[in-house]
């Protein structure tokens, strides 16, 4: 058998592709047949994607094929996150009311893909608006992690990080606001980074929390993360919170082997109570490997962290009260009508039948939260803890150059184990909301397994630096892997 | 007392008597930029419903608002010309309400950080003695915000009560707006006019700014008007204010708050309360009604916009923009009174007409003010209204008018035969000269053409003749009048009598 062309690297294929040892065309056939033979339905499979572009793919790898467009990663395919618009393609953000929606515009990411000459197979699986650690809030249902699919992949972007997991793509674009690249990357056993917040354009990404929301990449190796990072990030003069500045030499960083010179800061917070000790153990194991690697490593407190948890949960709901108040019938998505409805009853009706109750029950938090006589006490409020939060981190990064922590407190639960306590589904992304609230750079990387099951360690970088989380990365990654003899991954029993 | 519809007034003047109307306004100007405030797509009037729109100012599912400066740079200017503080940080905020024509559900405004704060304009009101009195109206703040849609209700009375469906036009979302807020003014029994006054003279000034074409018929300033009324006693509080919303010209917001303080009058005198509450005015009737009734207190939810990042405008640029503040139009008319001698009434006749730019163009090339004046006002004013055509749009501009006068100043034209020139200018038959020479307009200058007119005429009327040499100069009228007849009236009359009197009696 010649090699199976869904198990290389991006970087591997965009090599082949450029060299002609490949086409565009076969590498989007062999993910397209893949995603066919694994990727199943809402009831079975990895459920991955909620739309399948194959007409598409096949056009972008006839463009690339013929020379019409070229670019580091032509021709390596793609899942994208269905919060990302593209024009003419099913856009939903995982909720019923959108359903049906075609784009007439591609959000600035899509847009740079498209022009680098990426295959976008579809649009991916997610927990509706963004709201959630396991994607159990879709509306379309589940999608299911490939190391055991009776378990959630994570969420929100839990659909990117399955179909990458899963072989059904090399690469996968997620979005984070409070974990939601970065969780899912962890029990997935992936890569996963949150670029600095304004690194990468929100233009055309449906906006659940606009000051926390933060594209980024999912991939199976640090150097892949990266490649997918520089094609997606820089200036857009159509996102005003865009940064306007050089993007980080985040590909040359992943040349690192080792870490001679580079403090590293263990977040004293992130650990103990509520962390399994499996977690704990692989996390430990990893920041040995570091020590080895040359890293200096010291112990670092952010007492604010503590209230990182509560802040997220009135900032972002407040804004998402206000972000999703446009789904009202008027003008796309669905709408609901009984009658001689006035349209203050069709907006009421439309959005009771068309949010989930997860969506729901934010946007009443809220719009309460943002309430006259309540603003100060709860949105007030939070703003301040995050400046305490804020400072924590730049308090830190006066010692080191780097934080790390466990990406998650456990590996990934069963599906359905806390889809009744919110609470308990929110403790999820309690290591990695502050560098949201913050605005930094953080990436996952796979160190190791619990109980069969991919661990997280969660790297945390000052904004703009994101180039030390792929020179840290990429180091830590070479040598986890050159210690087990492979990837880990490669643990990962096949699906097919 | 009498009364409107149901509602019971009191006397304007019995009302002020016993009442101290307290008034605020809140005026929105459209901003006259290319384009929107938060995306590139244009604020032409008049389009095809729904061609000016993008996936921002549709507020579809991703899209997000960047900031136009050409409008940022207009706040300040506003905010500058009406002395206020520019903010060295200011934000914008999201206001959060559900309406069918607002793409986003929310509007992006400024809430407790505006960009420009504290300022004020004087406003000059004639009081009812004939003196001139200066009104300071505070201001509170000047705010950037993006204007909503427009609904277009279908069916029954064109309201939405009645009708069978609504249709929505996005063209004008997104489009600039400034809104000047004032604070409360009291300026007791001139309120209606102080009111009236500020928004022409806030118009004027924005005209003279040219930040906005100003047009309160196509929407383009929009004036809420509150009142409310204090009784005087001392240290009485403020009474409940009412909101009369979108008054669409100058002499609407002075009836509209005369209204008012009869209307309000009429209930504190009964006892009653006043409602807080929105109400429209009605141009028919010169009254007010109350708008949809709110059963509950709006809550806006203002949080800072999270899309938009802070707009730091440099103390550079805001020193620059004030150095580039045109004269005021206050400063103008003082300008005028000062250097020509015009009333008052001359400067509110030229503006009024719309001339006043012209008539000081005119001047400046060299023509008599009043002369000037007169020919604006009166001559083309005639023609103005009999055309239907502002006075500055038939074609004769003020060197046309400047030369015609000249001619006057150097004996050439008499003011009958300066009239003619510009019925020739207006008719399209060339400049002032070649309509002189064309129409030989021109006065007999050559005494001794004269003379000889004079001699026929003279002979031709010896009784007549002899009246004047007997001593009657009165009697001179019929004699002159044959000369001008003869001459086709270019002969200056006055040189023509003393030619008569001279031949006849040998001295004027």
């Amino acid at each position: 058998m010649v090699t199976d062309l869904t198990r290389l690297t991006a970087a591997d294929l965009a090599a082949r592709i450029a060299a002609r040892e490949v086409s565009a065309v076969e590498v989007a056939e062999a993910h397209l047949e893949r995603i066919a033979a694994v990727d199943g339905t809402a009831e079975a499979g990895v459920h991955a994607f909620l739309h399948v572009d194959a007409d598409g793919a096949l056009a972008n790898a006839r463009r690339v094929d013929a020379g019409e467009v070229s670019g580091p990663l032509a021709g390596v395919p793609l899942a994208l996150k269905d919060v990302l618009t593209m024009r003419g393609v099913p856009t939903t953000s995982g909720s019923r009311i959108l359903e049906g929606w075609r784009p007439p515009y591609d959000a600035t990411v899509t847009a740079r893909l498209k022009s680098g000459g990426v295959t976008i197979l579809g649009k991916t699986n997610m927990d509706e608006f963004a709201m959630g650690s396991s994607t159990e809030n879709s509306a379309y249902g589940p999608s299911r992690n490939p190391w055991d699919l009776t378990r959630i992949p994570g969420g929100s972007s839990g659909g990117s990080a399955a179909a990458v997991a899963a072989y059904e793509a090399p690469l996968a674009v997620g979005t984070d606001t409070g974990g939601s690249i970065r969780q899912p990357a962890a029990v997935c056993g992936l890569v996963g980074v949150k670029p600095t917040y304004g690194g990468v354009s929100r233009y055309g990404l449906i906006a659940f929390s606009s000051s926390l929301d933060q594209a980024g990449p999912l991939a199976r190796t640090v150097l892949d993360a990266a490649l997918l990072h520089a094609a997606v990030a820089g200036y857009d003069p159509l996102d005003s919170t865009s940064i306007d500045a050089p993007v980080p030499d985040v590909v040359g960083a992943c040349a690192t082997r080792d870490l001679r010179g580079t403090r590293v800061g263990v977040v004293s917070e992130l650990s103990g109570d509520g962390y399994e000790p499996g977690v704990l153990a692989a996390f430990e194991a990893a920041v040995k490997t570091l020590t080895v690697l040359g890293a200096d490593v010291v112990p670092v407190s952010c007492p604010h962290f503590a209230y990182a948890l509560p802040a997220y949960y009135l900032i972002a709901p407040s804004e998402c009260s206000s972000n999703l108040a446009r789904f009202d019938a008027m003008r796309y998505g669905l709408r609901v009508q009984h009658g001689d409805a006035s349209a203050e009853q069709v907006m009421a009706a439309t959005r009771e039948a068309g949010f989930g109750a997860e969506v729901k029950r934010r946007v009443i938090l809220g719009t309460y939260a943002l309430s006259s006589g309540y603003y100060d006490a709860y949105y007030g409020q939070a703003q301040k803890v995050r400046t305490l939060i804020t400072r924590d981190f730049e308090a830190a990064y006066e010692n080191v150059d780097v934080l790390v922590s466990p990406t998650t407190p456990t590996v990934a639960f069963p599906l359905g184990a806390k889809v009744d306590d919110p609470m308990a589904m929110y403790q999820s992304d309690v290591a990695s909301i502050p560098s949201n609230l913050a605005g930094n750079a953080s990436m996952s990387l796979p160190v190791g397994l619990s109980e069969g099951l991919p661990v997280g360690l969660q790297i945390m970088a000052p904004p703009l630096a994101d180039d030390r989380l792929y020179r840290v990365g990429a180091a830590l990654e070479a040598a986890l892997d050159a210690d087990r003899g492979h990837s880990l991954l490669a643990e990962m029993r096949d699906l097919a | 007392m009498t009364t409107v519809g149901s509602a019971t007034l009191v006397d304007y003047d019995e009302a002020v008597a016993r009442y101290e109307p307290v008034i605020g306004l809140e005026t929105h100007v459209e901003l006259g930029t290319a384009t929107k405030m938060f995306c590139g797509c244009a604020t032409d009037f008049g389009a095809e419903p729904n061609t000016h729109v993008c996936p921002t100012c549709l507020g579809l599912p991703g899209a997000l608002p960047t900031l136009n400066g050409a409008a940022v740079r207009s706040a300040v200017l506003i905010g500058l010309a009406l002395h206020c503080d520019v903010a060295a940080w200011c934000r914008f905020a999201r206001k959060n309400y559900f309406y069918p024509d607002m793409p986003k559900n929310y509007q992006i405004s400024q809430y407790d950080e505006p960009i420009c704060t504290d300022g004020y304009l004087d406003v000059e009101v004639a009081t009812a003695d004939g003196e001139t009195r200066t009104v300071r109206v505070d201001i509170e703040r000047v705010h950037m915000e993006e204007d909503t849609g427009k609904s277009l209700h279908v069916g029954g009375s064109g309201r939405i009560h009645g009708a069978t469906h609504s249709l929505v036009d996005f063209n004008r979302a997104g489009i600039p707006l400034v809104e000047i807020v004032t604070k409360p003014v009291e300026a007791g029994d001139l309120a209606p006019l102080v009111a009236r006054t500020y928004v022409q003279e806030l118009a004027e000034l924005l005209r003279t700014l040219d930040v906005s074409d100003v047009r309160l018929e196509q929407g383009s300033l929009r004036c809420d008007v509150n009142t409310s009324l204090r009784p005087r006693t001392a240290g009485a509080p403020y009474g409940t204010r009412t909101e009369t919303k979108n008054v669409n010209s100058y002499r609407s917001v002075e009836r509209a708050v005369r209204f008012e303080v009869s209307r309000q009058a009429a209930l504190l005198d009964a006892g009653e309360r006043v409602v807080q509450e929105t109400r429209h005015f009605h141009e028919d009737s010169g009254t007010t009604s109350p708008g949809r009734s709110k059963e509950e207190a709006t809550d806006y939810r203002y949080f800072p916009e999270p899309d938009l990042v802070p707009i730091a405008f440099p103390a550079e640029e805001i020193e620059a923009l004030r150095a580039r503040l045109p004269e005021t139009p206050a400063a103008f008319r003082a300008r005028l009174r000062e250097a020509y001698g015009f009333t008052d009434l001359d400067l509110e006749q030229l503006t009024g007409a719309g001339v006043l730019d012209a008539v000081v163009e005119t001047i400046a090339l060299g023509a008599e003010p009043g002369a000037a004046r007169a020919m604006w006002l009166s001559d083309l004013g005639k023609a103005a209204n009999e055309t239907g055509k502002p006075a500055t749009d038939l074609g004769v501009t003020p060197a046309h008018v400047a030369r015609i006068l000249a001619l006057v100043a150097d004996g050439t034209l008499t003011a009958a035969l300066a009239r003619q020139a510009l019925d020739g200018v207006l008719a399209g038959e060339g400049d002032v000269d070649a309509v002189v020479a064309a129409r030989d307009l021109a006065v007999v200058a050559d005494d001794s053409a004269l003379q000889e007119v004079i001699d026929s005429v003279l002979a031709a009327q010896p009784d007549t003749a002899e009246k004047v040499r007997g001593g009657n100069q009165n009697a001179a009228g019929p004699l002159i009048g044959a000369v001008m007849k003869a001459t086709g009236g270019k002969a200056d009359a006055a040189k023509v009598r003393s030619l008569i009197l001279s031949t006849l009696t040998g001295g004027a």
